[in-house]
């Protein structure tokens, strides 16, 4: 597998044009705006001996800043998430690069790793950047470990999985426009999704449903079969996408 | 080093190829002519593997397409006729991406970027970004990623489209340095571009195969047979009698000519036979005067429109 000059390439790509600093800019903006706010509310109740928020208040800054910030975080990721993957195909498409890139010795595979890995990079990247939030409370105060690391995991499969379907979105069109907004609603309909009936099967369908256990500490293979399998069956339907190409012209 | 056999493709219910056969072997450059939208670039992007055919059999440096494909695809070069290139790498980053995706091995990558950007004359631009360059510079870098791996079989859509005369001489001289150790496939609807660099023609029109041949004989270039154009001054009837008891004539066509005196005499010749020196002698013999004597030479253009109507 040679996906090694297609990851370069478009790591090189994210990182010279605009779109990473501008989503990275306003990911870490809109987080650190919800955490300066869980913090500073955490920040109040723990200074009045008489909580202002009534007797159930529980000062505790895993329940309290932790897990409201992971939730938050992946809804935010949800917005963000298209814009990183809206380009790898619809620009190479757009712009004709396509038809030398697919001349190449390199497998369907390798080209679409490559560039999975490469929009993966980009967001570890930028999750990277918000680890200044768990360092700034475990120096101030003691968040437990075990939720941020699960927590983060949870983070990183779910990014995954969003990848993968946007990459395919980015597949079938040469409109980065279009494959942005398309990703965002099937993602949007896939966290809705537990709202449309009460039915068990819609509710593990879910893609954030399965980010609470993660937020409270816990890693449920359930929930990681399901990023996973979420990840694969995207991968496999691009790769599907890419080979039809040679049959349709 | 390129075999197609009875190949076939559709789009939809569409068939742009019908039953192409032809080959090309190891060392030769071969021109692919046709008007546009003849199905020249789907044969070269079956050539390189973007595209599969739907029936038939295709075979570049012995590999088969459809079931080798990285094989074919690590022995050829490949010139798109839209060169499209990542405008925002510098050429030598473009090239190296070329390079490791081709698996050239690290090491060597360097030596064979600064050979190809040699090869092509973009040795000064390296360090430029490709965006704001010139299409004369730009297709020369995409020349130079489709020779950088040193390919068996080079193939080009369009090479020359976009630029200038003197480019145009300078990557024609190029591609016929190929010649003996690169199999060079070209396709193009300039006939010049087949004179100028193609030792054989292949004709296509419509999705079909309608000539295919080497230059000297499609031209009728050749020393044999064809028609010869005498120019003659003199006593008319009896050199027609002597040319017509020549062997090998089979008819004589009289033509006027701008000048008083001279008279054109078209002399049309059995295949197989040069006839050039006793023509020249009879005319001689006869006393009149020989002022000029030439075969008659089809341009490739009037070659080209002769097959294409005629399978219209």
């Amino acid at each position: 597998m040679n996906c090694l000059p297609v990851y370069k390439k478009e790591l090189r790509s994210y990182f010279t044009s605009p779109i990473a600093y501008v989503v990275i800019l306003f990911f870490l903006l809109v987080t650190g705006i919800f955490f300066m706010v869980f913090i500073s509310d955490f920040n109040m109740a723990s200074m009045n001996a008489q909580s202002p928020y009534g007797e159930g208040y529980n000062l505790n800054i895993t329940y309290r800043v932790v897990r409201p910030l992971l939730g938050n975080m992946c809804v935010i990721l949800l917005f963000v998430m298209p814009l990183i993957t809206m380009k790898p195909f619809a620009e190479e498409r757009k712009t004709g690069t396509m038809e030398l890139l697919f001349t190449y010795p390199l497998s369907d595979m390798a080209i679409l790793l490559g560039k999975f890995f490469a929009s993966l990079t980009l967001f570890l990247v930028m999750l990277a950047l918000t680890l200044v939030y768990p360092l700034f409370m475990a120096i101030h105060s003691s968040p437990e470990p075990g939720t941020l690391v699960s927590g983060y995991l949870g983070l990183v499969l779910m990014a995954s999985a969003f990848i993968a379907l946007g990459l395919f979105i980015s597949a079938l069109t040469e409109n980065q426009i279009i494959a942005a907004v398309a990703t965002f609603g099937i993602l949007l309909i896939f966290w809705i999704i537990q709202w449309t009936g009460t039915s068990e099967i819609l509710r593990h369908m879910s893609i954030l449903e399965h980010f609470n256990n993660f937020a409270e500490g816990m890693i449920d293979t359930r929930d990681v079969v399901y990023y996973l399998s979420f990840t694969l069956l995207w991968i496999f339907m691009t790769l599907r996408v890419l080979e039809s190409k040679k049959w349709r012209g | 080093m390129i075999e197609l056999q009875q190949v076939n493709k559709y789009f939809g219910a569409v068939q742009v190829l019908k039953d192409i056969s032809f080959t090309v072997n190891k060392g030769e450059i071969v021109g692919f002519l046709g008007p546009n939208g003849a199905g020249k670039t789907t044969t070269m992007r079956i050539l390189n593997g973007f595209m599969l055919a739907t029936s038939g059999k295709a075979k570049v440096a012995g590999y088969e397409i459809d079931k080798e494909p990285l094989q074919v695809k690590r022995r050829i070069g490949y010139l798109p006729e839209n060169v499209s290139l990542y405008n925002d790498m510098t050429v030598t980053e473009y090239l190296t991406f070329v390079a490791r995706a081709k698996r050239i091995p690290r090491r060597k990558v360097a030596g064979k970027i600064s050979r190809a950007c040699l090869q092509c004359g973009i040795d000064e631009v390296t360090n430029r970004l490709i965006g704001p360059l010139s299409k004369g510079y730009k297709q020369r870098v995409g020349l130079a990623q489709a020779i950088i791996n040193e390919p068996e079989v080079l193939i080009m859509d369009e090479p020359t489209t976009g630029l200038d005369p003197a480019q145009i001489i300078e990557i024609r001289e190029l591609i016929k340095s190929f010649a003996g150790e690169h199999t060079v496939i070209i396709s193009t609807h300039i006939l010049q571009e087949v004179s100028a660099t193609c030792q054989r023609v292949i004709i296509i029109n419509d999705g079909q195969i309608v000539a295919e041949d080497s230059l000297a004989n499609i031209t009728g270039s050749s020393t044999t047979g064809g028609s010869l154009i005498i120019r003659v001054e003199g006593d008319m009837a009896s050199l027609r009698d002597r040319l017509a008891a020549l062997d090998g004539v089979v008819s004589i066509k009289e033509s006027a000519s701008e000048e008083p005196g001279v008279t054109d005499l078209i002399v049309a010749v059995e295949s197989q036979s040069d006839i050039r020196r006793a023509v020249a002698e009879t005319v001689v013999g006869s006393g009149c005067g020989l002022l000029e004597l030439r075969p008659i030479r089809l341009s490739l253009e009037e070659i080209f429109m002769r097959t294409i109507t005629k399978n219209v």
